[in-house]
């Protein structure tokens, strides 16, 4: 049995997990992490092999195309049992599932709760997007006195820029997904400009209400943004529930002033928002392997969610766990999205894993993005417009031809 | 008469050396024949063959024609990153040999601390392409902030900052090559030019340059095959952005062949292919060019 795991920072817990496994059992089981952003690239070589990996992850809809294939129908699995809800499961078009969402993880905007109230306003000041504005504009108004601004660098160098073309585009997406009735999956060939307006307002107040210069932030980084974050030099950040061991760990934040609130940006309705869930962490087992290494396989994972060691090192390493054998969390941000869920607000499922060809599509949202921010104007918006609403297309009919 | 015998190259035909050579030939060359088939021959032909057929991995590779040279050429992208290639090479060739044997030149003649300025500019080769890449990024975006704009804004900066990483890192090296070529210039053709009463230029053209085309031959080879496959440097310093729709076709602006074929790979499984036939395209391109180039020059080298 091989497990060519996608998650680089949860290698060393899985290298004592599969040990344990194999101690309990005697099954030996094989893990390889693919170094980080290049999954495709190693899943492909390996699969080319004899010992080829026997669970895999397929993120998306996009992994569904290359890897389906592969992947097989887990109808019938005590795998596929220990589900709590379909939410995280990747049906083919037949509707068969074919991976397994084994973690899921939210994003949103992340506040400083400690320093919000030194500013002089509180988390429930903020339920839309104009009461979010009224907020941030003050502390920017106020940066100096304070001695922090209200947003973190909205950076858009390539360790950066997926926070805003992938994570924050997914709220345009998002609603014209729930007009349509569509859900994720959908893969539409076009996406409409109906909310990028929306896209634009919250745009617009991450570059002004923040200490970052605009014309630089085709360089400015994810980390230098995180730092102004950890080091109490902004108020919100921008990102998702990940950071949570970061914050807490390598900046000393306490877990207590930090929270996390729907990204608002004006749209009707918007104060029932939550925060935006789903994943890319999906197991899917090889259907070329041999009928042994399949069922080992599955009695694998099957154990990982059930059992002890299993369900422990999951709740240690993951936020988010979608089984019904899984351990309370105490990552903050997952507990503000499971409360935002429990007090019935609707979750922004992550449509933005419908892109295709995604790196690509992303580039030149950058590029608009980019030379829109460095000097704002009606005309560079558009070009943001249509990056987003042409280039789609464009994507999509390079993805399918 | 013995004596002389052992300075007659027919030596080499006499029996008792060649028997053996041919007998174990195999036992020395095998080896280098065998890696070469492993590493080389048999990559290329599969190569080949994979960019007629649809494929995720090459275990699973269906046949379809000539459908992916077809859609590679119709690949806007491409058309693009070709003129883009060929604009580059011509620019950084010429910049390269001209600066790398000025260089040499003046690094040739007697001057003080030669040596320290040689290693000196020798010294950007040993760095690599991706690493100079992203340093460079930092300095032209440093310079061109106080522009307030930055290097991936437009598709010249990207060019013009990608030919100046190149000659900071090639110069050095040409230039040590052709130093190699300049001190082999006869001094006996040195001394009868300037006895003939030749000018500083006419020396150069007339005497120099005809004796380091052998030089030159090299190291215009060197820069065309090196513009031509340049990868990680155009990765590393702007990956190609910025990305932009012109005609309803994606476009990255400043994206070389070899990136090209990178980034079409990885679209999805349906484009596998294409990315091979365009690099069997590539293959055949830098070959049919850097041979023409070869025979071009040669025909201008001075027999000694």
């Amino acid at each position: 049995m091989y497990y060519l795991n996608f998650k680089p920072e949860a290698d060393q817990a899985w290298q004592d997990l599969a040990a344990k496994y194999t101690e309990e059992t005697g099954v030996e089981v094989k893990v390889v992490t693919a170094a980080s952003g290049t999954y495709s690239d190693t899943l492909t070589a390996e699969m080319a092999k004899s010992e080829a990996p026997t669970i895999f992850n397929l993120g998306n809809l996009s992994g569904l195309t290359d890897w389906g294939d592969y992947a097989l129908d887990l109808t019938d699995t005590s795998i596929y049992a220990e589900r709590a809800n379909d939410d995280y499961v990747i049906f083919d078009e037949v509707g068969a599932p074919k991976a397994l969402g084994y973690c899921y993880e939210s994003f949103g905007i992340i506040v400083n709760k400690a320093l919000l109230e030194q500013a002089g306003h509180s988390l429930d000041e903020i339920t839309d997007f104009a009461s979010l504005k009224a907020v941030a504009d003050d502390i920017h108004a106020n940066a100096e006195t304070l001695g922090f601004d209200a947003f973190s660098a909205p950076g858009l160098d390539g360790s950066s820029s997926w926070r805003f073309s992938g994570h924050l585009a997914n709220i345009p997406l998002y609603y014209q997904y729930k007009d349509a009735g569509m859900s994720v999956g959908s893969l539409p060939a076009e996406i409409t400009s109906d909310y990028l307006d929306n896209f634009r307002n919250i745009w617009d107040l991450y570059i002004t209400d923040t200490a970052a210069d605009p014309t630089s932030l085709s360089t400015s980084t994810g980390d230098e943004s995180e730092a102004q974050f950890g080091e109490g030099k902004a108020v919100f950040y921008q990102n998702g529930d990940w950071e949570f061991a970061n914050l807490t760990g390598n900046f000393g934040m306490n877990p207590d002033d930090l929270t996390m609130i729907p990204i608002y940006c004006g749209v009707d309705g918007e104060a029932d928002a939550g925060l935006c869930s789903g994943t890319e962490n999906c197991w899917a087992i090889n259907a070329k392997a041999s009928e042994e290494d399949i069922q080992a396989s599955i009695d694998f994972l099957t154990w990982v969610v059930t059992s002890e060691e299993g369900t422990t090192m999951l709740h240690d390493n993951f936020s988010g766990i979608p089984f019904k054998a899984a351990k309370e969390t105490s990552n903050v941000f997952a507990t503000a999205s499971k409360e935002y869920a429990e007090a019935g607000k609707y979750t922004m499922f992550w449509a933005f894993n419908d892109t295709p060809n995604v790196d690509s599509w992303r580039a030149t949202v950058v590029t608009a993005l980019t030379a829109y921010s460095a000097a704002p104007s009606d005309e560079l918006w558009e070009d943001v417009v249509s990056a987003f609403v042409d280039g789609w297309a464009i994507e999509y009919a390079a993805v399918n031809g | 008469m013995k004596e002389k015998k052992h300075h007659d190259p027919s030596i080499l035909s006499s029996e008792l050396i060649r028997r053996p050579i041919r007998r174990w030939f195999p036992v020395f060359l095998l080896p280098t024949l065998i890696c070469f088939c492993i590493g080389f021959l048999w990559p290329f032909a599969q190569g080949i063959y994979l960019s007629f057929c649809n494929f995720s991995t090459p275990r699973d590779a269906t046949w379809v024609g000539v459908s992916n040279y077809v859609k590679a050429f119709k690949d806007a992208g491409f058309i693009h990153a070709f003129k883009n290639t060929a604009l580059f090479a011509i620019v950084s060739i010429v910049l390269i040999n001209v600066l790398a044997f000025t260089i040499a030149y003046a690094l040739t003649q007697r001057m003080r601390g030669a040596n320290i300025f040689r290693t000196i500019f020798f010294m950007p080769n040993l760095i690599g392409g991706v690493v100079l890449g992203y340093i460079w990024s930092m300095i032209f975006d440093a310079i061109l902030k106080h522009y307030s704009t930055y290097l991936t804004a437009n598709a010249t900066y990207g060019f013009w900052g990608l030919v100046i990483l190149v000659a900071w890192q090639q110069i050095g090296y040409m230039m040590i090559i052709y130093i190699a070529g300049l001190q082999a210039v006869p001094e006996d053709m040195l001394e009868a030019a300037k006895i003939d009463g030749a000018s500083k230029s006419q020396t150069l053209f007339r005497v120099v340059i005809p004796n380091v085309m052998p030089s030159i031959t090299i190291c215009m080879f060197l820069t065309l095959t090196n513009s031509f496959k340049l990868f990680d440097q155009n990765l590393a310093l702007t990956g190609g952005a910025p990305s932009v729709i012109i005609n309803h076709a994606k476009v990255n602006m400043t994206e070389l062949l070899a990136l090209n074929i990178y980034s079409t790979y990885n679209i999805n499984k349906n484009w596998h292919g294409a990315a091979q036939a365009k690099a069997v395209v590539f293959f055949i391109l830098v070959a049919t060019l850097a041979i023409a180039q070869l025979t071009a020059t040669r025909k201008k080298e001075v027999q000694q």
